[in-house]
């Protein structure tokens, strides 16, 4: 058996089957795994990676559940642990979008040459009856040669007869000439699903045999796309229609005419739920009301009984960074209920179908960043919070593009606890030096963006997005989503948290944070113009960087120093978490340039702001900085002869990071 | 001519794409070489949305200048 194909530890009991759900990005697979599982289901993280899989169980079998894939095959990590655990099922249920037959049933056909016995669930066929589309459901079936089973999962229509179709789940039809050359690459290597794999050019599973991967992915995939297109002209007959309102809004929300203001209006009301609604009312509540007015002076008491607050156990424990106050407030109290505001949208955007759409509208501006539109993607929700951002970098196409991406969601981006004391602070200094923090900070994304494209070899991989059709998001699917992924992000933070607080103490107790702050002070009072105690600001900002914006409102500050303040804690290093996350995604090494690469540019930026107003004593004179820097950024763009990117030229595009 | 010179509504026959990833990606979405596509909106200086049948895709205008089509 080929164990080591399933690659995830997942307990299987004896005598129980796999049965794996598949599908397309945004087909209703997880309300499908809902209904088969319950309430009961495990999450395994996937080893190399931090995509989790889910799966549970149903009656005596497992039920896991896949990334949504247009095709599997060896293109990412979606694909590469789709393909896995497809070709470990015993039994697949193939979840097909009936209004997206074309671009659906080509990974059913995939499915089906893997030999494994399938089911087909044709979701959503409510909304194809209404689009004016007719499919003939037993043709359907006769021609892949597996049961179709039609259904409508949100409202629970055909989940019954689903299930009682698994039994019948059976190796459907492959192409003739496909099955003869599967059928002596099985006699060398075993599997069908493997040898499927092998000629269609998959590196790595030729690799598991030792054999070379074979040349003909293209050959095969233009005879399924034919196979299927042929299939489709027999089943599915239009009525055709006019472009209803959500093909309008569709285009619409593409269209820079529209798109921005519905973009800005889909922000804004992100903006109401998370920054003000959250960040304030239920906060208020959370942190301060029940964190700090109730638990903490009860741990406090509790504690105290043992230990005095003044030892260094005690300060570790329940003093200002405590293990037991700080902490647990930070993470319940506030961040906790920002994830959960964070997820909900997210969720909604996502089961909308206009997370697509943003790409689109965004992806000439990040040409010149060396990103394509999906990158906006990550950059909005760094407004949000950057640690969980810098996750999501793991959807754009290369390692390239993750690199930049991070690497300008740690330089520039800042969270949205941030910016809450951030525009508070810049509400007091004026129009034009608030304006000022702003197109500095744009000045240094734009100029990192386009410096990082140039030096960094490789290619960029080019926009090619599906656009699915937009849907109202389904409220059970987006709360389920919004629970997981919160429980996960608890589950990442919690101990990060613990060992930033534990530094900090540390550094209190020893009495070297106020060696630090002295260390520091050349660099505040002598480059950056600022006065001496702002180097706390700068410390508590390692821990977090809201931490270190607050830090500045307790200050006597001139405008300019207020600007320059934030403009260095802006920039300045990614908070722990972030850092941490950062770590885990890109690599030690990678790490550590970046976090000290942000250490370095907050304060050069911050000096250069800073030395060049005391020369000029006129805040015009940085906004032409700024200008010339654009300029500058405009000019290393445009240069000859560097790396062409989003072009595809080479045939290795998108493919750089399988190893 | 390239796909990013297309105008809307117009039916096109894609002749030729580039790079191998990039063809295997479009023929999953249904745009094989070969397939007449209409193309439904051009954002300026940006990216192609083609469509065929239900399917729409939309494409970065670097890859789009390299895209061969022929008016179909």
């Amino acid at each position: 058996m080929h164990c080591h194909q399933l690659g995830i530890n997942i307990n299987i009991p004896e005598g129980a089957r796999k049965i794996v759900l598949a599908g397309n990005p945004n087909v209703g697979k997880s309300v499908f795994f809902n209904a088969f599982t319950g309430l009961y289901v495990d999450v395994s993280n996937y080893p190399g990676t931090t995509l989790e899989i889910s799966h549970g169980l149903y009656k005596k079998d497992v039920v896991i559940d896949t990334p949504g894939v247009y095709g599997i095959s060896s293109f990412n990590d979606e694909e590469r642990i789709a393909r896995d655990i497809i070709l470990s099922a015993d039994v697949v249920i193939n979840i097909v979008d009936a209004v997206h037959l074309e671009r659906d049933l080509f990974l059913t056909q995939q499915i089906i040459d893997t030999g494994v016995p399938t089911v087909v669930a044709l979701n959503m066929v409510d909304e194809a009856q209404r689009r004016g589309i007719k499919i003939d459901i037993d043709l359907l079936s006769d021609l892949l040669g597996v049961p179709v089973v039609p259904t409508v999962a949100t409202r629970k229509v055909g989940l019954e007869q689903l299930e009682n179709t698994i039994e019948r789940a059976r190796r459907g039809n492959i192409d003739f000439h496909l099955d003869e050359r599967l059928k002596s690459m099985v006699d060398r290597v075993g599997s069908q699903g493997e040898a499927l794999l092998i000629l269609e050019s998959d590196p790595i599973v030729a690799k598991r045999h030792g054999l070379e991967p074979g040349n003909d992915r293209e050959e095969i995939y233009l005879a399924r796309r034919e196979r299927v297109n042929d299939i489709i002209g027999h089943v599915v007959s239009e009525v055709s229609q006019g472009a209803s309102f959500a093909t309008r809004l569709g285009r619409w929300m593409i269209n820079p005419l529209t798109g921005i203001p519905i973009l800005a209006l889909a922000l804004w009301a992100m903006y109401e739920l998370i920054g003000v609604f959250i960040a304030g009312d239920v906060v208020e509540i959370t942190e301060e009301v029940i964190m700090q007015g109730m638990y903490e002076p009860y741990i406090k008491g509790l504690v105290g009984r043992f230990v005095s607050e003044g030892s260094v156990l005690g300060t570790i424990l329940i003093g200002e960074f405590g293990l037991l106050t700080m902490t647990v407030t930070y993470l319940l109290g506030l961040l906790l209920p920002l994830v959960i505001g964070f997820y909900l949208s997210l969720s909604a955007f996502e089961d909308s179908g206009y997370l697509p759409r943003i790409a689109t509208l965004a992806d000439r501006v990040m040409n010149f960043l060396g990103l394509n539109g999906r990158a906006v993607i990550p950059i909005i929700l760094g407004f949000g919070c950057v640690t969980m951002a810098t996750i999501t970098t793991r959807m754009l196409g290369s390692e390239r593009e993750r690199r930049i991406a991070t690497f300008l969601l740690a330089l520039t981006i800042p969270c949205s606890a941030q910016m809450a004391v951030i525009a508070s602070l810049l509400v007091g200094v004026g129009g034009s030096y608030a304006l000022l923090y702003a197109v500095a900070i744009l000045t240094l994304l734009a100029f990192a963006g386009t410096v990082l494209n140039r030096l960094m070899a490789g290619q960029s991989t080019p926009l090619l997005i599906d656009l699915p059709p937009l849907r109202l998001p389904m409220l059970e699917n987006v709360v389920k989503k919004t629970t997981t992924k919160s429980i996960g992000f608890l589950k990442e933070a919690a101990p990060l948290f613990a060992l930033g607080s534990l530094i900090i103490s540390t550094l209190q107790v020893t009495g070297l944070l106020v060696a630090l702050q002295n260390l520091l002070s050349p660099l505040t009072v002598g480059w950056l113009n600022l006065p001496k105690e702002a180097a706390q600001a700068f410390i508590m900002g390692f821990v977090r960087r809201d931490f270190g914006a607050a830090g500045l409102s307790n200050m006597e500050l001139t405008a300019i120093q207020t600007v320059i303040g934030l403009v260095v804690i802006t920039i300045f290093v990614p908070c722990i978490a972030s850092t941490l996350v950062i770590f885990k995604e890109r690599g030690r090494s990678e790490g550590a340039f970046l976090w000290l690469t942000s250490l370095t540019t907050a304060f050069v930026v911050g000096g250069i702001l800073a030395q060049v107003y005391a020369a000029f004593q006129n805040i015009w004179a940085l906004y032409i900085l700024c200008a010339i820097v654009l300029l500058v950024a405009a000019v290393i763009g445009r240069l000859p002869g560097g790396p062409k990117p989003l072009t595809p030229v080479a045939s290795g595009t998108g493919r750089d990071h399988c190893g | 001519m390239t796909l990013d010179k297309a105008k809307r509504g117009q039916s096109l026959k894609i002749s030729s794409i580039p790079s191998e990833m990039v063809r295997a990606q479009a023929i999953r979405f249904g745009i094989a070489e070969g397939a007449v596509v209409v193309c439904e909106q051009v954002i300026p200086a940006g990216p192609v949305i083609i469509r065929r049948n239900k399917q729409e895709i939309a494409i970065g205008r670097g890859l789009a200048e390299n895209i061969q089509v022929e008016f179909y």
